[in-house]
């Protein structure tokens, strides 16, 4: 049985960016425990030397030219129309103080 | 007026001038307006644009060569609320998107609009397409116009209901684990949902990548086969998308030219409803009558369908709803429901560093297996006949505390998905509680043509007509 | 105790394609008003799609070419998550496990892979109102970028100078980027370690952690940023403490590093394949239809420039630093023939008096110089004044003559020329030495 407690769940819900309140981590817990439970299964299939299949069209190097295509660019007013939070034309949130974690 | 029940009659009509397509959309928007209050099946109604679009219709009908480059014309169409029409709010049924109007129309409106048809709504749906019930939805769950106290089926139950209800002529959803097959099942219309590759995605709000369909619904089959005539191929925006090529069908291949059914043995082992059995018994029987040939296959790894669908799934949601964070557009985080976040959370798990291996990798292994298990069943057989959902439609609630109970059940549509094949919701008799029954068929890849030809088959030989439910 | 620093680079280069990576926006946004250059893909709207931009591999295939690299038969786009609000879809479509280019080599340093990502968006910090906000423009969301990533084969700066210089310039001669640091289409992270210098034995083992160093945004502080690290982490070693495996940036006011995130943080940024972007095979036949399209490389030109035309290192240098100029000089070299001007002539013109930023085409150049090498005697005036001077001071020399010895005009005449630096015209400067001297 695979063990997942509150913290297992506010460390995932910290990773997918969700601030869960603490009913929301009490009703999640035995829920995920019993689905995690339950997907665990896959591990008795035997696997060995199967390729993973992430996509089932079988198509590669689909690619496009190096076109400017001005057709779908939105302008600035259509950019920023789904938010109020815009200033000069820039998207606007709270300073973000911390560094990104990437790059 | 008498609403006509498929585009032919419609189109007819209009030809033959017995009603004009204002009359058309004056008809289907007083239906709405009866009739939706009790089933909850529109989010958004779009008098305006309708009006404005059959209005060029009535205007367009005087050229002559109108019809020929126009499939839809006059076609009354309801957009699941996941398709984005530009200048029209789109919700995905959730609150994060409660007042998002699009800046663009995605491909599939676009050809539908360019095709000549008249949007009338966009339709309710669990929320993010999250849902085999229509009870996901943050607007409030859909009801299924044979009886409201039943669920419609879902995610697409909006849709499946505004046809069976009589609110739309057809409709548009989406299937990425039997999204427009159950809801059609559920409502006795019927549902496509195509090979994955044959449709543009694009402008439809994402739920799983690898899995997620352009569906549609109809009240017949012929319907349906006009729809995914002219919303297919490629349109340069989504990389998946190929432009249709039939697979050489078995039967095309085999010196006997006779088309050969399947039965999987592993679809009719424990938790199958005595009742949908039965009906799926009566419908292999009436194939047989017909000189179809029915052939016991085996479908292996089917017991592992559902939970390599959950982690692919989850996995795929919970990168897809990464982008909904207030800044751009819509709302924070914290308004999406609880089995938004159930799955967000589920996904991230399975793709989380320690994990990745053992769920997520290992799923898209066993999918491979489910693939082959499909191949080897397709290299006997035209197409495989199957139940959609484990059991007839049920109450308002009944499943709605178990989450798990409710996942259990997608074993035989999910498939279908994990391996890009198409498949083919069919209608056919009702329960003892006179509610929709029917069956599914499923076909390799690019075999719409062998679904709707046996679909047409069947449909012949039991003499079935359309009808609304209500 | 004695250190040596385990340094390996990661380089991220910006292409300069027409359009993005994945949509039909305009991928050059320096200086463009913000959020204009968008579309539902680049700004991650919902049910956006992307679809790959054919020129950004080829443009990467021939820049691992260029570096010696394997190319991988079989490629694949990867979705690294990770929630920032400059990155829209919240996770940057990149390559994980199958990247276009592995094990290249430049000089002594190995490159372990190239891989191709798309470009965030940018975050402005100001005071708005009085609240302090993050503006965010997305014009340049999704251009194209290449990752590059070295072993830790570098011990000190002026290596990894001379390196970024070269990837640098192999980046323009390919025309896949302008690669500028100062204007962000080359950034560089650096991750450092100390390796204690065991006197005799030449220890086999890596440090047993590093430090990432970001925010190093010019050649001029990328010195002075790398050595900073070097000394804080030899104070720590020295003090017999252990350094924390942490991310630190570089203030260029205090020229210091300073803490971003320690270890605790980890990153796990589950990574899964794309579905939405086919994979892609590269065929053998690709691969050398692309080798064929790379010119003559840097480091090939320098030796062939040595050999061919027996130039200076520092002319060489200068000339293959720009490969217009490389070809300027060979195009002159080759219109030349014939006339008295040598490739080293041409050379010192152009490296010296930068004659070719006159002069547009090569063959106006050479025509010059011919014309120039006519006119180059000095003036009646100053050979005059040379005259003069030289006679004053060489009073003996001229009575000599008087005297009768004829020879010791040739010294005079080369005074004069010492004088005029040698441009005097020898028949004139004779003249006017006779006439003076025979007044």
């Amino acid at each position: 049985m695979t063990q997942i407690n509150a913290d297992d769940v506010s460390h995932v819900a910290k990773l997918a960016n969700l601030s869960l309140t603490d009913t929301e981590i009490k009703k999640f817990t035995p829920q995920l425990t019993k689905i995690i439970d339950y997907i665990s299964e896959l591990s008795e299939v035997d696997t060995k030397d199967v390729e993973p299949t992430s996509q089932t069209t079988g198509l590669t190097n689909v690619t496009r030219s190096d076109e400017v295509v001005t057709g779908n660019i939105l302008t600035q007013d259509d950019a920023l129309s789904g938010t109020d939070n815009a200033h000069n034309g820039y998207f606007k949130v709270p300073a973000i103080l911390s560094e990104r974690t990437d790059k | 007026m008498k609403l006509p029940l498929t585009i032919k009659e419609t189109q007819k009509g209009l030809l033959e001038k017995e009603f004009s397509a204002v009359e058309l959309v004056d008809s289907y928007l007083s239906e709405i307006k009866k009739k939706d209050k009790g089933l909850n099946a529109f989010l958004t109604v779009t008098e305006d644009e309708a009006y404005k679009k059959a209005k060029y219709i009535d205007n367009s009908m005087l050229k002559a060569d109108f019809f020929e480059s126009h499939s839809l014309f006059g076609a009354v169409v309801a957009y699941k609320d996941l398709f984005l029409t530009k200048g029209v709010r789109t919700t995905a049924g959730s609150r994060v998107l409660s007042s998002y109007v699009p800046a663009y129309s995605g491909t599939v409106v676009k050809k539908m609009e360019e095709a000549g048809a008249i949007m009338i709504g966009k339709t309710n749906c669990d929320a993010w397409a999250h849902g085999a019930s229509g009870e996901n939805s943050d607007y409030g769950p859909t009801k299924n116009p044979w009886n409201k106290e039943y669920v419609p089926g879902g995610s697409s139950s909006g849709s499946a209901v505004a046809v069976s209800a009589g609110m739309s002529l057809i409709s548009v959803g989406t299937d990425t684990g039997g999204s427009v097959r159950q809801p059609a099942n559920f409502c006795g219309v019927v549902g496509l949902k195509p090979t994955y590759g044959a449709i543009s995605r694009y402008g439809v709000i994402a739920m799983a990548s690898s899995l997620d369909t352009v569906g549609s619904f109809g009240h017949s089959i012929e319907d349906v086969e006009t729809i995914f005539n002219t919303i297919k191929g490629e349109d340069g925006l989504d990389a998946t998308v190929r432009n249709f090529q039939a697979s050489s069908s078995k039967s095309q291949t085999n010196s006997k030219s006779k088309i050969t059914i399947g039965v999987a043995k592993e679809y009719f082992a424990g938790g199958l409803d005595k009742e949908v059995e039965n009906n799926i018994n009566e419908a292999i029987k009436i194939y047989k009558k017909i000189g179809i040939d029915v052939k016991e296959i085996s479908l292996p790894h089917t017991k592992y369908t559902v939970p390599v669908y959950y982690i692919v799934m989850s996995g795929e949601v919970s990168s897809n709803l990464g982008k909904f964070d207030g800044i751009r557009y819509g709302n924070g985080r914290d308004t999406f429901g609880a089995e938004a976040k159930r799955r967000i959370m589920l996904g991230t798990y399975v793709l989380s560093a320690g994990y990745y291996d053992a769920f997520y990798l290992k799923a898209q292994k066993v999918r491979s297996k489910i693939i082959e298990d499909f191949d080897n069943a397709f290299s006997q057989i035209d197409a495989i006949i199957s139940p959609v959902f484990p059991t007839p439609p049920f109450k308002i609630g009944e499943k709605s505390d178990d989450p798990l109970q409710m996942y259990l059940a997608d074993v035989y549509t999910a498939g279908a998905n994990l391996a890009g094949i198409p498949g083919l919701s069919v209608p056919f008799e009702f329960s003892k509680k006179g509610l929709p029954l029917g069956f599914q068929l499923l076909g390799p890849r690019f075999s719409e043509p062998t679904l709707f030809e046996l679909g047409k088959i069947y449909h012949k030989a039991v003499g079935f007509v359309p009808k609304t439910a209500i | 105790m004695k250190y040596t620093p385990i340094i390996g680079l990661e380089v991220h280069i910006e292409q300069s394609t027409n359009s993005k990576l994945f949509c039909g926006c305009p991928a050059d946004h320096f200086g463009k008003k913000a959020n204009t250059q968008t579309c539902p893909v680049c700004l991650g709207l919902p049910g956006a799609l992307p679809y790959l931009n054919s020129i950004a591999v080829e443009n990467i295939l021939k820049f691992g070419l260029a570096f010696g690299c394997d190319v991988n038969e079989f490629s694949k786009f990867d979705r690294k998550h990770y929630f920032y609000p400059d990155l829209p879809k919240s996770y940057q479509i990149s390559q994980y496990d199958l990247p276009f280019c592995k094990s290249g080599k430049f000089r002594d340093i190995h490159i372990r892979r190239i891989h191709l990502e798309e470009d965030t968006g940018k975050l402005v910090h100001q005071t708005v109102n009085g609240d302090k906000v993050s503006l965010i423009d997305f014009n340049r969301s999704s251009v194209p970028l290449m990752e590059m990533v070295t072993e830790p084969d570098f011990h000190d700066t002026d290596t990894i100078v001379i390196f970024l210089k070269e990837v640098q310039l192999i980046a323009r001669y390919l025309e896949i980027s302008n690669a500028d640091m100062e204007k962000g289409s080359m950034r560089l992270e650096a991750n450092i370690s100390l390796q204690t210098q065991n006197s005799n034995v030449k220890s086999q083992n890596l440090p047993d952690y590093k430090v990432e160093l970001k925010n190093i945004n010019s050649f001029k502080f990328l010195e002075k940023a790398v050595n900073a690290e070097i000394i804080r982490q030899q104070e720590i070693l020295d003090k017999g403490e252990k350094v924390d495996n942490e991310t630190r940036g570089y203030d260029e006011i205090k020229q210091t590093t300073f803490l971003q995130r320690s270890k605790e943080d980890a990153k796990d940024y589950r990574y899964f394949p794309e579905p939405d972007i086919p994979p892609l095979s590269i065929g053998k036949s690709q691969i050398s239809n692309l080798k064929s399209q790379i010119p003559e490389l840097p480091e090939k030109k320098r030796k062939r420039f040595e050999s061919e035309y027996k130039l200076s290192k520092d002319s060489i240098d200068i000339l293959v630093s720009e490969k217009s100029r490389a070809d300027y000089f060979e195009e002159a070299v080759k219109i030349g023939q014939g006339s008295p001007l040598s490739a080293k002539n041409i050379a010192d013109l152009m490296v010296n008096k930068k004659l070719d930023h006159e002069y547009p085409e090569p063959a106006g150049l050479v025509k010059k110089i011919v014309e120039l090498t006519k006119v180059v005697y000095s003036s009646n005036d100053d050979v005059e004044n040379a005259v003069k001077s030289v006679l004053m001071e060489n009073v003996k020399a001229v009575r000599d003559y008087q005297n009768g010895n004829g020879n010791v005009i040739g010294f005079l005449i080369g005074m004069v020329q010492k004088e005029l630096k040698g441009k005097g015209n020898t028949q004139t400067v004779r003249e006017k030495l006779l006439e003076k001297i025979q007044k």
